[in-house]
């Protein structure tokens, strides 16, 4: 048994020691939001945060989680700085497909919680391990600077303000 | 090793239809809403009879389909549910076609859910999701549906209020008694419309543009400029990691099963060894799939299928599998050497192929000339590698089966699962996810067929096929290579006077056909035939080329490597005439006027009516000015830095683009900006139009510069993202500006997913030469500018 947990669950896996974090988040637990793109940590769509820092699960084997902290894409809305990201991403209309912007986001929530006001190059160098094919860099980098720019909300329930027409 | 499956149950759905994201299929009215009572009561007419059917969206398998009882309910809350029955791919067209009608209804967009069809298109009208064709041929049918609802509505208050129903109007999801201003909100109306007839079509009244909320709004984009946009129907479950594709959904009792495919096209399993496989543990099956006879069209490649329990031992499964391949089987295939097959088309393009279109006497042109130039340009073949893998899960209850699955094509898919499995289609549910991506890699079915035929192989167990990146790069249906003859005669005033465009590349029917070796009709299309330059003598010839791998389709097809050697080779000419690009470009193209693609023999016209659709030679070059005034054209660049500009009509559309771009003294290319002007015609959701443009540029920016499939000992050399290279962040043009024009209803909607993509790498090549003197005529661009190269 392999411990850990969860977007602050506690999970305990019986699986081989090899299997990477992606496929017990995906087929043990169900957390789809996490995505398989490559498989080789070369794409990025499988980021998510391990003790808080970026991980690409697909190749990270679940024996390293023991004793750790996972957060994926689904504990975003219950985060500060997830949550600023996310309206950012709705803000600027990023998402096409759509297939990897879990691991974008992963990623931008990373970078600033680590950089809270990076300048182009740092992201660029930070989310150049993130491949989107449909071609929405341009607006990922204008998103992490407006999530940058949006003060912490102090009780503020009103993520994903829907633009009324 | 048994993975604990009863952690959560989530998205554990054992009863079909199985279930997509955002939609409550409890609380509608039982018979009674809309949803309901409408079937009963209707009284509408299916669309024109086939031998009326021609153009656009009659031309396609199941037409299209108008009734308002396919696309809309109302819910017993008064929330509207409008039915999206093409696919979604990140076109955004899930959005588009859901703000048509409820914009014409006057549905308020926060009280309206999505839902996807399932794949039916004898009830929603064609499905097939490709071709840039879906606001082209639902924006129309999608109005009328969508204005017959409001119709219906406004009736079913006047009836209650027992007044004229002129005197009743839509607002905004509700209905007022104008005189009065006495209200029925929708909830409130739906149980009587649905008893009411559908209005006849010549009956209905659509809104004026004025009138629209949603529609062609806000073509600043969005929100920068303005906030009058409606949020993406799946922006939300996107950001939050809830929307749902492929893989996405677990049934009960799954089995995941990867395959080891067939290195080379037609190659056969000789033997194989499968005691490591069956050790791992969580391995439950291995099961040899039958090689299709060549060529296979949507059969899938064969191979050795390994079933587990969970994904993880699939894969481990496959990797312990000790394979012997029959090579031989694939024949030439089995050496297929890309390298070497270029080289065959170099020798081959020295001679005549077959006459596409013939202008003017060449030979005179040629014999006139005081100039000319003769090049060859060279494109490779690419995957589309979209981010989701392919997946698809089928299972088998009795003389039923049910797909989850994501696809471009949805009804191919019913059909071929039916087919397979010995089922009727009415018996084959076919619902599908989001796509994550598709660029044309998901309008073939082969790994859906795949899951059929093990689940069946399973006696029926549902299976979930999991393709990996290096299956989706070795196994595509890969985007043709192209090598691309120029020929160009100049007179004495330094204008063309002959141009030959000969076109060596292998067609997407050789995976349908035997013996295919030329471009068909849609495919010379695609930027040769339908090429609008006023030039007295104009030869266009397709040489001989065979597929020796899969060839299908990749976003914009052919027009990739036709508009490459077009419009490199215009610059090219016009370097040799001494003469500005962009002067010379729009001297190639004439005075304005329609052309009826016709006359050039184009007799395809992207399934378009040629009266409503012609090639419109003001709208290449209002494209072109557009373009140019915003990129500044002319204007003094930096040492290492230029601008280059390049135009292509495709799929009903007209797009140019100017790139800035600056290559380093160790060979980099950095793009530093790119203007690129679309005319689409009407917007209907202008931010999509321009993010589809974005990504254009961006998948245009790998084109010309990285990305490449090559072939040697008929196996792909490249495996994943470290060997196959497409753009990341640092190489996307550091900014994009869109300028999407002619946003109004005078000229019918053209497409708006592919034509961005064409003038992309030669605007880039363009750019490079305006930096360098460096002619770039092999894609990608590769190592050619680093030093010594």
């Amino acid at each position: 048994m392999i411990s850990f947990t969860v977007n602050g669950q506690p999970q305990s896996v019986d699986v081989a020691a090899d299997t990477p974090i992606l496929w017990v988040l995906r087929d043990a637990l169900h957390l789809t939001g996490t995505r398989f793109g490559c498989g080789m940590a070369l794409c990025g769509a499988c980021t998510v945060h391990m003790d808080g820092n970026p991980i690409r699960s697909c190749s990270t084997p679940v024996s390293m989680a023991e004793g750790k902290a996972i957060t994926t894409i689904e504990a975003m809305q219950d985060d500060a700085i997830g949550q600023r990201v996310q309206q950012a991403w709705m803000d600027e209309a990023v998402a096409q497909c759509g297939y990897c912007q879990s691991g974008q986001i992963m990623s931008a929530v990373a970078l600033l919680k680590s950089n809270p006001n990076p300048s182009d190059a740092e992201i660029d160098s930070m989310m150049s391990g993130n491949i989107c094919r449909c071609g929405t860099y341009n607006r990922i980098r204008d998103a992490i600077h407006r999530a940058a720019e949006t003060p912490v909300a102090q009780g503020d329930d009103s993520l994903f303000t829907e633009v009324r027409v | 090793m048994n993975l604990p499956f009863s952690n959560t149950d989530k998205q554990t759905d054992n009863e079909l239809p199985v279930r997509i994201a955002n939609v409550s299929r409890r609380g509608f009215l039982q018979g009674l809403g809309i949803a309901g009572a409408f079937v009963i009561a209707a009284r509408w007419t299916p669309f024109a009879s086939a031998e009326e059917a021609k153009y656009g969206a009659d031309a396609m398998p199941n037409g299209w389909v108008d009734n308002p009882n396919v696309f809309i309910s109302i819910d017993t809350d008064g929330n509207v549910t409008l039915i999206n029955h093409r696919g979604e791919m990140g076109q955004g067209i899930r959005t588009s076609l859901i703000m048509v009608l409820a914009d014409e209804m006057g549905a308020d967009w926060s009280r309206v859910k999505a839902k996807q069809a399932e794949a039916n298109e004898e009830k929603y009208g064609n499905q097939n999701t490709d071709g840039s064709r879906s606001m082209r041929h639902w924006f129309d049918p999608m109005r009328r549906a969508g204005a017959a609802a409001r119709m219906m509505l406004e009736q079913a208050a006047a009836d209650k209020w027992q007044v004229p129903v002129s005197q009743c109007r839509v607002r905004v999801h509700d209905v007022e008694h104008i005189p009065t201003g006495r209200v029925y909100e929708f909830a409130a109306l739906a149980e009587d419309a649905a008893k009411l007839d559908v209005p006849a079509r010549d009956k209905l009244v659509l809104k004026k543009p004025e009138e629209w909320r949603y529609i062609m709004r806000n073509p600043e984009g969005f929100p920068k400029k303005n906030k009058q946009q409606p949020l993406a129907v799946d922006g939300m479950d996107i950001v939050t990691g809830k929307a749902l594709y492929a893989a996405d959904v677990y049934w009960d009792n799954m089995l995941f099963a990867v395959i080891a495919r067939p290195p080379s096209y037609g190659a056969k399993v000789a033997s194989y060894d499968a005691n490591a496989t069956m050790k791992i543990p969580g391995v439950v099956k291995v099961i040899e799939l039958p090689t299709a006879s060549q060529p296979s069209a949507f059969e899938p490649l064969g191979g050795i299928a390994v079933l587990a329990e969970n994904t993880w031992a699939a894969m481990k499964g496959r990797d312990a599998l000790s394979i012997q391949w029959d090579t031989a089987a694939a024949g030439e295939n089995g050496r297929y050497d890309s390298q070497a097959f270029r080289t065959l088309l170099e020798e081959r393009a020295k001679e005549s192929g077959e006459v596409l279109r013939s202008d003017g006497d060449l030979a005179a042109a040629k014999k006139a000339a005081k100039s000319s130039l003769s090049v060859n340009y060279y494109a490779p073949h690419m995957a589309q590698a979209p981010m989701e893998p392919m997946a698809a899960i089928v299972r088998i209850r009795g003389d039923k089966a049910d797909v989850w699955t994501s696809v471009q094509n949805p009804q191919l898919a019913r059909g071929g699962v039916a087919q397979r499995l010995g089922l009727k289609p009415e018996n084959v549910t076919v619902e599908c996810g989001l796509m994550g991506g598709g660029f044309g890699r998901k309008a073939k079915p082969d790994y859906v067929f795949e899951a059929a035929d093990l689940s069946k192989a399973m006696g029926g167990r549902p299976v979930r096929v999991q393709w990996t990146r290096d299956d989706d790069l070795h196994h595509s249906y890969f985007h043709t290579v192209a090598l691309e003859h120029m020929e160009g005669y100049l007179d004495d005033k330094g204008k063309v006077s002959g141009w030959l465009h000969r076109s060596l590349a292998p067609s997407i029917s050789s995976v349908f056909a035997p013996g295919v070796v030329h471009l068909g009709g849609a495919e010379a299309a695609q930027g040769i035939r339908s090429m609008p330059f006023a030039i007295p003598a104009v030869q266009q010839e397709s040489g001989a080329a065979e597929g020796h791998v899969r060839i299908g389709w990749f976003r914009s097809v052919y027009n990739i490597p036709h508009a490459f050697a077009v419009q490199s080779f215009v610059a090219e000419l016009a370097d040799k005439a001494g003469k500005e690009h962009k002067a010379f470009l729009l001297e190639l193209l004439g005075p304005d006027r329609e052309i009826d693609p016709r006359t050039f023999n184009e007799n395809w016209n992207y399934g378009e009516n040629p009266e409503l659709y012609p090639i419109d030679v003001a709208r290449c070059k209002g494209v072109l000015e557009r373009a140019t005034k915003e990129a500044g054209w002319g204007k003094k660049m930096p040492a290492g830095r230029g601008l280059g500009l390049a135009v292509h009509n495709s799929f009903a559309s007209y797009c140019a683009v100017v790139i800035d771009a600056e290559v380093t003294k160790d060979g980099q290319v950095i793009i530093h900006r790119a203007d690129i002007a679309i005319d689409c015609g009407p917007q209907v959701n202008p931010d999509r139009v321009r993010s589809q443009m974005e990504g254009a540029c961006i998948m245009g920016t790998g084109i010309a510069l990285m990305t490449e499939i090559t072939a040697r000992d008929g196996r792909i050399q490249q495996d994943n993202f470290h060997n196959y290279l497409v753009p990341r962040m640092p190489e996307a043009p550091r900014e994009i500006h869109v300028h999407a024009v002619n946003n109004h209803l005078d000229v019918p909607p053209g497409g708006v997913g592919e034509p961005g993509l064409p003038p992309v790498a030669p605007a880039i090549c363009n750019a490079i030469f305006a930096a360098t003197g460096k002619r770039i005529r092999t894609l990608p661009v590769g190592d050619q500018l680093k030093a010594g190269a």
